[in-house]
């Protein structure tokens, strides 16, 4: 299959003249092939959002080159503009404008013709679950109901190619859930995604392909299935009173390894699993203080294919936490 | 470009919704210039004694705030949507990115159309006597959008400069300091000299004094009135393109 989107070696710094700040972008290399979703995966201030404005046409690379469907992002930017639709960290709707509203300005502002905004409008309304709402203020509106409203903003055109930066950020599980069968749909209809997220689970499900970014650079990629490989999978893990309890308790179990007062057994998450490595804990006789099932966050991935946990940079921004 | 137009109507229908349903800002919007009025009529007008009846002179003068006030919203609409993700939005579409000002300026222009209508009400009911043909009336009217327009563009350029809702918001005291500086509540010969020169070099003087000599004939003892009025209008045209193509350039310069 053939590239849709291509960055090759951008850099982008936004120190003023003289200053001297670490670059933003250093040397950001990534491909999304059609029809594919591409997820750059990274703690906050890795650089996520930079490249999409990049990619975007918002912002021009210092070095490097970028296409969309083989169209330069910084020669070509109006022949870009055509071809994608942008959905970006903050929700971008009128709150004082209805749900429809948004919608039938966005589609006059992509011009498209009065017959064609008005079918499409209702035809996403419908596949986003924001019918009943149509003719209600955003103001009113939930967040996953915004979330859902501003990538149908996008989608107007039928764009080749869209960016979603951060589409779940802030959503409880449910909305979220919601979100990525949006985001299905949107594929299913022959868009292609590139998405970015801190969240490895938002990747997993979504992405075919993923790419770790971290300082402003790709450190690795690979599909979901490679990554969580050279991570590993979920476990239980279990925290105990003391060392000693910790290390009565795990030669009961299957691969148990032991880190203090915790012990931790790889799992696939399901019941039927989950409970037999409780009942050998409870047959032990020693109770935990505490156990969860854990899947690997951010850190661990970064921990495992890069060596070193990724670097929060947060310089004068409120960072949402991941 | 093309389509230019078709944006422009797009984002002038927007403009005229956002200020529409602004509920707060509209009730201020009325209440304020009311209030004021109310304020100088009451409170002041025994006072000034210019030969006549206070709220003719002083009436043009409360619009003009009026209007300030009014192109004080459209700073911080402006940088909301500057600030907020919509402009982003429109800069990734193939349109014309801008027009999203030029929406809030002519929501801002009608919306001053209403609440000067409604302040010329209450003066008419406080007392407020113009002696104006329907074709002064209209030149009137027309000198006051001339105004908003001029000061709306400004608020516009305020609102892509400035980075934070509150630095938007200050932009009201600016509004609120000029008419004060000029002939709009007392004649400008009672200021102090250095307030004086001011007063009488600045946009605000002849526009009011243009308005109040078309509503309510010569109360402020303007003997070219044509004159002023040319004056007026210059100014108004003069500092709306300048402000207007300056508010574009920091529109497409600012990332
Ligand atoms: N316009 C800007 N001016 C100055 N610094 C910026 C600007 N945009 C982003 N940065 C900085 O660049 C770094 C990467 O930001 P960003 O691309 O937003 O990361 P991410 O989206 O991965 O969280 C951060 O340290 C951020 O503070
Ligand atoms: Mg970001």
């Amino acid at each position: 299959m053939a590239a849709i989107v291509t960055a090759d070696g951008l850099r982008k710094s936004f120190g003023r003249r003289g200053s001297t700040s670490p670059p933003v972008l250093d040397g950001l290399d990534l491909e999304l092939e059609e029809g594919a979703v591409l997820a750059l995966l990274g703690p906050n201030g890795a650089g996520k959002t930079t490249t999409v404005r990049i990619l975007s046409t918002l912002l021009q690379p210092d070095a490097g080159r970028a296409t969309v469907a083989g169209f330069d992002v910084v020669r070509d930017a109006r022949r870009v503009r055509e071809t994608i639709s942008l959905t970006g960290q903050q929700v971008a709707i009128d709150d004082k404008q209805s749900g429809a509203e948004n919608l039938t300005m966005m589609g006059r502002l992509a011009h498209l013709p009065r017959r064609v905004v008005r079918d499409r409008v209702a035809e996403l309304l419908d596949a986003f679950d924001l019918a009943d709402a149509a003719s209600r203020r955003v103001a009113a509106y939930s967040g996953g109901m915004r979330r859902r409203l501003d990538l149908a903003a996008g989608l107007l055109t039928r764009p080749r190619v869209m960016f979603l930066d951060e589409p779940t950020t802030g959503l409880d599980p449910r909305s979220r859930q919601a979100m990525w069968d949006v985001v299905r749909g949107v594929v299913a209809d022959g868009t292609s995604v590139l998405l970015t997220t801190q969240y490895l689970e938002e990747a997993d499900r979504l992405a075919q392909r993923v790419a770790l970014v971290d300082g402003g650079r790709v450190v690795a990629d690979g599909t979901p299935a490679q990554l969580k490989h050279e991570v590993g999978e979920a476990g239980v893990e279990l925290t105990f009173a003391s060392p000693s309890d910790a290390g009565r308790v795990a030669p009961a179990l299957t691969a148990a390894t032991v880190d203090g007062l915790r012990v931790r057994v790889p799992t696939d998450g399901s019941v039927a699993h989950v409970r037999s490595v409780l009942s050998a804990v409870e047959a032990t006789g020693v109770a935990p203080e505490h156990w969860e099932v854990r899947a690997p966050s951010l850190d661990d991935v970064f921990l495992a294919l890069t060596g070193h946990v990724g670097q929060e940079r947060t310089a004068g921004a409120t960072g949402v936490a991941a | 470009m093309t389509h230019l137009m078709s944006d422009v109507s797009t984002m002038t229908v927007r403009g005229l919704r956002l200020v529409s349903r602004d509920v707060d800002a509209m009730i201020t919007a009325v209440l304020l210039p009311v209030i004021i009025l109310l304020m100088f009529v009451l409170v002041f007008g025994g006072a000034v004694d210019i030969g006549t009846e206070y709220i003719n002179y002083v009436t043009p003068g409360v619009i003009l705030l009026a209007a300030g006030f009014g192109a004080a919203n459209t700073a911080l609409a402006v940088e909301h949507d500057m600030s907020s993700g919509m402009v982003e939005r429109l800069r990734s579409m193939p349109m014309n990115a801008w027009t999203v000002l030029s929406g809030h300026v002519a929501a801002s222009l009608v919306k001053n159309l209403a609440t000067t209508a409604i302040v010329f009400g209450v003066s008419i009911l406080m007392g407020f006597r113009p002696e104006a043909t329907a074709l002064e009336w209209l030149a009137a009217v027309g000198m006051i959008l001339l105004f908003v327009g001029w000061i709306t563009w400004l608020a516009a350029l305020v609102g892509v400069l400035v980075r934070s809702p509150d630095a938007a918001g200050g932009f009201s005291f600016f509004v609120m300091f000029l008419p004060y500086v000029s002939s709009a509540f007392v004649p400008v010969d009672t200021l102090p000299g250095w307030l004086r020169g001011f007063a009488e070099h600045q946009p605000v003087t002849p526009v009011i004094e243009t308005v109040r000599e078309l509503l309510a004939g010569d109360v402020s003892g303007v003997t070219d009135p044509a004159g002023v009025a040319m004056l007026a209008v210059s100014w108004c045209l003069g500092l709306g393109l300048v402000f207007a193509v300056a508010a574009g350039l920091a529109f497409r310069a600012r990332r």
